[in-house]
């Protein structure tokens, strides 16, 4: 049994140690708002945070979680900069198939957390990472701007 | 305008019974509209026999919710909000009490115009216009009748707005009245508003989806989960064609949380508690593979087939007078080449099975539903009514999850059938990018006179390319004296080639073991490619500027004009750029829509950029225009992540790449700035999810010409220009 903390709550878990976290958290905790991609951190489809810091959870086993605190798109508008970049996905219309979303949102949120006012140099190489195959990015990019401005 | 219906009282069902204490709207649309696929109107005409299972577009409930219901599938391209737009115009709705939801996979929610139950083509919007604005508008006619008897007034003194129907000073909300509309006669004719009056249809609309897209509640496939579902990994031939020989599963057993290891036609399946220990389990599995002829597939040596198959006589595509007639001042040759393409879209397939006595539950993301439920219902020996399919959100489809073949259902229903628990199968990206269905390779040859004048005076155009459609439920529709539709659309019926008195194309056909399928813009993914690439290399020929040479040629196009005009002035064609930056420009129609798309781009040692993307469509009637133009930023990322990078080859039958990190696509650095631009045009409506794919890549090659004096005659551009 292994115990993680998910969005403030503690888990219990029978699952293998080198189990990537994104497993744990999708097929055994059963909090489906991290995708599957990849399964190499390629994509980002999978990203949460651990101890407020932006990570593959499709590579990162959970064994690496023991102790810290995961937050997932289930708990991020507890998060003020969460809940900012939430509400500007949804003033500037981002999503549109929506399964690449929780992924950015988590990736915006840790951007913008370490980085009050991005340029646009900032959010390629902070979101690069971070796939979207509908091609919403010039709205992604205008979000993580006016969420910076709300937070301003 | 007064819309004739033909609705009988068999096809329009208002059964109360069903929706305690609602009122359910469904009718289906004349026959006569449709072209029907063998199987599709087996179906049909079967339904049309008896009373079809009461069905909804919508349903109105005591509570004031309406719930809209889908037909089709909401892959990212707005649908989830567009057609709930029209029902709520005619209904006079209150849009905040509006709910969507897909419909099952029934007859009763067949395409309007394929005749089968599919999201694609382009089609959702325009194919639905009617249907789902005389859904709102006779649900608005029921209720303001069961006002006129609530309130004892005609009919005709009242009217409704923002979901109440309002005598005078009185008012009776929708949901109050919606039991009692229940129990009414049903409208002979309806009269739907004059654009005129619209109050939501063309108005820009946030979507419905976005906050459950936005905080992780929308359940797309992957995310279904209930008690006694197992997860499903199969190990596929690693060539396509291959057979499983033997397979030991002894060492995959041993994982923890795997289940069960059973054989199915596609390969050998780890039944697990998860997906980890699927995976893992089938890292584990030892399968021997016959793998058949495919093993020697090779993407040079194929190509070097496309060449010979090219020099000799193909089947005619279009033909007028005589190519070899004219003498031409001036001979411009050039042989194009694009690469087989996977849609990788975010979301991996997988599909969820459960089987019961009498039938089997089905909830996958699919863009052709009615394909699926066949299918699966061969493989158990159902009636295709005993196949339930719950469609939920799709993490994109670009094409890849409507399959005629039913491919990733099949074989999840073949895992369920063989393993005997409800499972869930689950892709990995590698299986996706190697799984096939691909965008078919394609070569193009062409060889142009020009006048004296520098304009063509014969066009000659030979294509090289397996068909989507050979074997297929389509052949009999799209296939005519050998030659497919899809592999030479945006050729054959290009008003370039059209308008050139001596032209002749033709195409070959080949087969191989290699699965393919539409993918985003379908046979104008690689068309427009190629004629926008070849008006360009004929207007420098005759020493033209390229905007004007294409306006010479499209003279008596006007919604192609309309476009080129557009998107040039807005592009500020021949005005002076930035250093380092030029232009390229490129027009055309797809999927009943016009296109034209001006590049800016930047070469640096071989490195493209391209800065901005001005985008000016034709598509009629914009329902949504924001969606629209969601679309078309959506269309430039898909077509440019593929033009600059994407390409799926083989190498001793095998797919050489196998995630993103060699099958690339578009990241966020990449990504140029979209303007879009809309012709105001009331013409014929036509789509926008694809048209908006095909014109990127020529756009962007075509500056790159202007940039470097290198004609990129081969995708990925990466390839060329190293």
């Amino acid at each position: 049994m292994i115990t993680l903390n998910i969005n403030g709550k503690q888990h219990q878990l029978d699952a293998p140690e080198d189990m990537p976290i994104l497993w744990a958290l999708r097929d055994i905790v059963h909090l489906t708002g991290t995708k599957f991609g990849c399964g190499m951190a390629q994509c980002g489809a999978c990203t949460v945070h651990l101890d407020g810091q932006p990570i593959r959870s499709c590579v990162t086993p959970v064994a690496a979680a023991v102790g810290k605190t995961i937050t997932t798109i289930e708990a991020i508008q507890n998060d003020q900069v969460g809940q900012a970049v939430q509400a500007a996905w949804g003033e500037i219309d981002v999503v549109q198939c929506g399964y690449c979303q929780s992924g950015q949102i988590m990736a915006a949120t840790a951007l913008l957390a370490n980085n009050k006012k991005p340029t646009d140099a900032d959010i390629d190489a902070a979101m690069n990472g971070n796939i979207c195959r509908c091609g919403t990015y010039p709205r992604i990019r205008a979000a993580i701007h006016a969420a910076a401005e709300k937070l301003a | 305008m007064t819309a004739p219906l033909n609705i009988s009282r068999r096809t329009f069902i208002k059964a109360s019974a069903l929706v305690v204490g609602g009122l359910v709207i469904a009718f289906s649309i004349p026959q006569a509209k449709r072209f029907l696929l063998p199987g599709a109107q087996d179906v049909a005409n079967k339904d049309a026999a008896k009373l079809p299972e009461p069905n909804a577009f919508l349903r109105i409930g005591t509570d004031n919710t309406i719930t809209v219901m889908l037909a089709h599938s909401e892959m990212g391209q707005s649908i989830w909000t567009t057609l709930p737009m029209l029902i709520a115009e005619e209904l006079d709705a209150d849009w905040s009490k509006i709910k969507v939801e897909h419909a099952k996979a029934a007859p009763e929610y067949v395409h309007t115009a394929y005749g089968i139950q599919i999201t694609g083509g382009s089609s959702t919007t325009w194919s639905e216009f009617d249907r789902y604005r005389q859904a709102g508008a006779l649900t608005r006619a029921l209720l303001v009748a069961a006002a006129a008897e609530e309130f004892g007034v005609a009919a005709e003194t009242l009217r409704t707005e923002d979901g109440f129907v309002i005598s005078g000073d009185k008012k009776i909300s929708y949901g109050e009245l919606a039991e009692r509309a229940a129990g009414l006669d049903t409208p002979k004719a309806v009269t739907l508003k004059q654009p005129k009056d619209w109050k939501i249809i063309g108005k820009a609309t946030k979507r419905l989806d976005g906050p459950e897209k936005i905080n992780g509640t929308a359940i797309f496939g992957q995310d279904i989960h209930f008690d006694g579902l197992k997860i499903a990994m199969v190990a596929r031939s690693p060539v396509f064609g291959g057979t499983v020989k033997s397979y030991d599963a002894s060492a995959a057993k041993q994982i923890k949380g795997v289940q069960n290891v059973v054989q199915v036609p596609t390969g050998v399946a780890v039944i697990a508690d998860h997906y980890w220990a699927a995976k893992q389990g089938r890292d584990a599995l030892k399968v021997e593979w016959d793998l058949g002829a495919g093993a020697s597939l090779d993407t040079p040596a194929m190509l070097a087939q496309y060449r010979e198959l090219a020099a000799r006589p193909g089947a005619t595509a279009a033909q007028a007078g005589d190519v070899n007639a004219a003498k031409p001042a001036k001979i411009v040759e050039a042989e194009y080449v694009l690469p087989f393409l996977a849609h990788s879209p975010m979301e991996p397939l997988n599909c969820a099975v459960k089987i019961s006595d009498d039938g089997c539950e089905i909830w996958t993301g699919t863009q052709m539903q009615t394909t699926d439920q066949q299918a699966a219902a061969k493989i158990l020996g159902l009636k295709p009514e005993q196949v339930k399919i719950h469609t939920v959100f799709l993490g994109g489809g670009f094409g890849r999850r409507a399959n005629p073949a039913a491919d990733f259902v099949s074989e999840a229903v073949q895992v369920a059938k063989a393993a005997g628990v409800p499972v869930k199968t689950v892709w990995s990206r590698e299986d996706d990018v190697k799984g096939g269905y691909y965008r078919p390779m394609f070569l193009h040859q062409a060889k142009i006179g020009l006048a004296e004048d520098g304009m063509p005076s014969s066009w000659q155009h030979v294509e090289v390319g397996q068909s989507i459609m050979v074997g297929t439920p389509f052949e009999q529709f799209m296939i005519k004296d050998g030659v497919d539709a899809t592999s030479v659309e945006g050729v054959a019926d290009s008003p370039y080639v059209k308008g050139v008195a001596n032209h002749h194309v033709s195409l070959h056909t080949p087969k191989s073991p290699i699965p393919v399928l539409w993918w985003r813009s379908v046979g104008h993914s690689h068309s427009a490619f190629v004629m926008e690439s070849l008006i360009d290399e004929l207007a420098h020929a005759a020493g033209k500027d390229t905007l004007e040479y294409r306006r010479t040629l499209l003279k008596d196009h006007p919604r192609h004009l309309a476009a080129l005009n557009l998107a040039a002035e807005k592009a500020g064609w021949g005005k002076p750029l930035p250093k380092g930056v030029f232009r390229g420009i490129a027009v055309h129609e797809s999927f009943g829509s016009y296109v034209a798309q001006v590049a800016e781009v930047s070469v640096n040692k071989g490195a493209v950029k391209v800065h901005r993307v001005v985008c000016a469509i034709d598509c009629g009637l914009s329902v949504n225009p924001d969606s629209l133009v969601a679309q078309m930023e959506s269309s430039v990322a898909f077509g440019l992540g593929a033009a600059l990078q994407s390409k799926i080859t083989f190498k001793d039958g095998m797919v050489e790449q196998s995630n993103f990190h060699d099958y690339n696509v578009l990241r966020m650095a990449d990504m140029p700035k979209v303007e879009v631009h809309i012709v105001p045009s009331t013409e014929k409506m036509g789509g926008v999810g694809e048209p908006a794919v095909p014109p990127l890549a020529p756009a962007v090659t075509n500056a790159i010409f202007a940039a470097t004096g290198k004609r990129i005659r081969s995708l990925p551009i990466a390839d060329q220009l190293a």
